[in-house]
Formats: C-alpha cells, sequence, structure tokens
C-alpha cells in the first residue's frame, strides 16, 4: 500500500453564528490512528466531516493523501433495494473484487431490502461498503451506535487490521472504542 | 471516471424508468393521458375547436406531468448520504446531475412522445399537428428535464420542497410553452428551433446550477 497522511492544522468549526472549537491541528502518518472524544454536540461529526472535505472548515486547513472513507450515520444504501443489490451498487462503482467479508454477518440478509433491516445490520452492512472502497483513510462517526457485543469487537478488529495494513483510522465517539496504540483527543480542550 | 458514470446512470435508470423504485414512468403517462382524456369532456365535442386548441393541451399536460416525479429525483439521494460518498470518491455533482438529466429525460420524453399519439387521436389533431407536436416535444423535453433536476436539486431539503419546486418550474417552463405550443400555430420549424435553443441553454445551466445547490445544502 502506498502512503497515506492526514494533516489539519488549526482548524476551527462554525455551526450557525456558534464557534464549535478553534485551534485544532492534528497529523496522522500511516498505521496510526485516533479516537475524537466529547460529548454530544460538541462537534465531533461536523470534524469529520471538515477532514472529509464535505464540509468547509471556518478556519484552518486540512491536507490528505490517500482516499477518503466516511462511516457516519447514514448508510449510504438505496433503502429499496435488497441488501445484496445495495451494495454491489457501491461495489460496481468502487471497482472492488472482494467478497463481503463474511465474519460480517451479512450472507443471510441479501434477499432483504434494506429499509427493513435492524440498526446494527445496517450498520453492519456501511462497513461492507466502507471495506469494499478500499480507502486509505478511515473516518468512523460512532461506529459502535446500534452494534451487539459481539459486531462491537469485530468493528473494532476491522479498525486495528485496517491500521496493521497502513491505514489511518480516526474514530469520533463518546464510547470507549478499543484500538491498539490509539491516541485520544477531547473536542472539549478545544471548545472556543 | 466513464465506468463511475455508467454505474450511476445504469442505478439512476433502474429508480427512474417503467416500474422503478421512484414511481417510473408510469405515474406521469398516465397523468398526461388522463389530462387528454378529460379535456374533451370539459370542452365539449366541438371537432374543430378541440384541433385547434388541442396542441396546446398536450403541451401544458406534459408540462405538468414532468413536474410529478421531482421530489424523488434528487433529495431521497442527499438524505441518505449518497452524495456525500459519491464526493469522497471525487465524482463531481456536475457529473451526477448530468447523469440524472439524461435518466430522468429517457424517463419521461420518449414514453411521452409515445403517449402524444394516442392522445392527439383524443383531441382529433390531424398528422400534421402531431408531427410537429413530436418534434416540439423532442426539442423542449429534454430542457424540462434539465429544469426539473436543477429546481429539485434548489428545494431538495426544504420544507414543502415538493410543492415549491413545482411552482418554481411552471415559470421557468413558459419560454419552453410558448417556442413548443407556439410552432403549432405559426407552422414551420423556426418555433421548434427556437424551443431547441431554450432546451440547450437550460442542459448547459443545470448541471452547474444544480451542482452548486447540492454542495451549498450540504454542511
Amino acid at each position: 500500500m502506498q502512503a497515506c497522511r492526514l494533516i489539519a492544522s488549526d482548524l476551527a468549526c462554525r455551526r450557525g453564528d456558534r464557534v464549535l472549537f478553534r485551534g485544532l491541528s492534528l497529523a496522522l502518518d500511516a498505521g496510526q490512528a485516533l479516537q475524537v472524544a466529547g460529548t454530544n454536540g460538541i462537534g465531533k461529526s461536523s470534524l469529520l466531516r471538515i477532514l472529509a472535505g464535505l464540509m468547509p472548515a471556518f478556519s484552518g486547513s486540512v491536507e490528505h493523501e490517500g482516499a477518503v472513507g466516511l462511516l457516519d450515520e447514514r448508510p449510504a444504501l438505496d433503502p429499496q433495494l435488497p441488501l445484496g443489490r445495495a451494495l454491489d451498487f457501491w461495489r460496481r462503482l468502487d471497482g472492488s473484487a472482494k467478497p463481503v467479508d463474511p465474519r460480517l454477518g451479512l450472507a443471510h440478509l441479501n434477499d432483504v431490502p434494506v429499509r427493513y433491516l435492524s440498526t446494527g445490520q445496517t450498520k453492519r452492512a456501511a462497513f461492507a461498503r466502507l471495506i469494499g472502497q478500499s480507502a486509505r483513510i478511515w473516518l468512523l462517526d460512532e461506529p459502535l451506535n446500534g452494534l451487539d457485543n459481539e459486531a462491537a469487537r469485530f468493528a473494532e478488529a476491522l479498525a486495528a487490521e485496517h491500521c496493521a495494513k497502513g491505514g489511518i483510522c480516526i474514530v469520533a465517539s463518546h464510547q470507549p472504542f478499543a484500538l491498539p496504540g490509539m491516541a485520544r483527543i477531547d473536542l472539549a480542550d478545544f471548545v472556543a | 471516471m466513464s465506468s463511475q458514470l455508467f454505474q450511476l446512470l445504469r442505478r439512476d435508470l433502474a429508480m427512474l424508468l417503467l416500474g422503478g423504485r421512484r414511481g417510473g414512468t408510469a405515474l406521469p403517462v398516465l397523468f398526461f393521458l388522463a389530462v387528454a382524456m378529460l379535456f374533451p369532456f370539459a370542452i365539449g365535442p366541438d371537432a374543430r375547436l378541440l384541433a385547434r386548441t388541442g396542441g396546446g393541451v398536450i403541451w401544458v399536460a406534459a408540462l405538468l406531468a414532468a413536474i410529478l416525479p421531482l421530489d424523488r429525483l434528487i433529495e431521497p439521494d442527499i438524505e441518505q448520504g449518497m452524495f456525500d460518498q459519491w464526493a469522497l470518491r471525487g465524482i463531481s455533482e456536475e457529473w451526477i446531475v448530468t447523469v440524472r438529466i439524461t435518466a430522468h429525460w429517457l424517463s419521461f420524453g420518449p414514453p411521452l412522445m409515445l403517449a402524444s399519439i394516442p392522445a392527439a387521436a383524443l383531441l382529433g389533431l390531424d398528422s400534421k399537428t402531431l408531427s410537429s407536436v413530436e418534434l416540439g416535444l423532442l426539442a423542449g423535453t429534454p430542457g424540462l428535464a434539465a429544469l426539473g433536476v436543477m429546481v429539485a436539486a434548489l428545494t431538495a431539503g426544504l420544507r414543502g420542497g415538493a410543492a415549491l419546486a413545482g411552482l418554481l418550474v411552471i415559470p421557468l417552463a413558459v419560454p419552453l410553452l410558448i417556442f413548443g405550443a407556439g410552432s403549432l400555430s405559426t407552422g414551420g420549424s423556426s418555433g421548434i428551433a427556437l424551443t431547441a435553443a431554450v432546451s440547450l441553454a437550460l442542459l448547459a445551466i443545470a448541471p452547474f446550477a444544480a451542482g452548486a445547490a447540492i454542495r451549498a445544502a450540504r454542511g
């Protein structure tokens, strides 16, 4: 795998007329992981969207080397389609030849329309989409929401595998997320 | 890039074409035929009056039928985070919108042109008027598709966006209607050429306007 890197310097985020945080800098190299912690509404999701380039930062800059994959509360899977076909769309779009990881436990759900899936099943399907994208930089927004204990351990294992292969992983979560060697920042330290 | 666009077109067509998951072709075509069928009931059986006004009725019905699927064109994909995922893969909103305009046009343009044949029979149009209507629709419906997708992107996420989209499309579609329906009374091809010109202008603007609207709605 080629090198990947994510550097953000002096970021500030504004929502409406409120500045959520400012002066946030981070730099991650291949294989590193970071947990962004903080209470609800402090700006964790906004930070991830800024890092992904989906939202302009109020100030500061983001540079990344390597593709970015985002997992948030919206699975980006067509609700009316059976899960297998909804995932196939992304596999074809990403040109992914990898079969869906059997450990995600999705095989028996292939014919079930996405809108009938439970929160946890949808989350696991979103993980399948993220893996298929083969992005080097993973931005995970509350990745454990809705997952049962077993699936949550598996999600942590997936993130660990991704970092071991030289990827970058940023996890925004108020819950503990077990990942060896993961750094941690608390957004409360950057509140404006 | 082109293979990605092909995958997008494939998904859009599966959504919008006949029996598609977002309403498909059936609804606009049935609506269009219903208008063509109701009009003679309202006007009465005067064949000359019907033949004189029928072409215009077809145009108005086509315009209104094109408005029906607007709320399902862009908004569901924004809500489900599809546009964010496409942006992460470096597919620009302009391309996505271009593909969607193509799919939207295929889902209602050719079907309405086909449905115009029975509609012309219901309204007692002669074959010369019918051929002007068909040519006019061929020139005008791509513009209607571009306009529809553009307005759908502008109103996505707004409260009452669907109703607002309809209200916004109607005044903007007036030039198409004037030139398209006007070509029936003046005869000749100049009206159709002007309809095509308006269509081309709309097709040129729509991807950029809709792309900017989708990016502005993100945040």
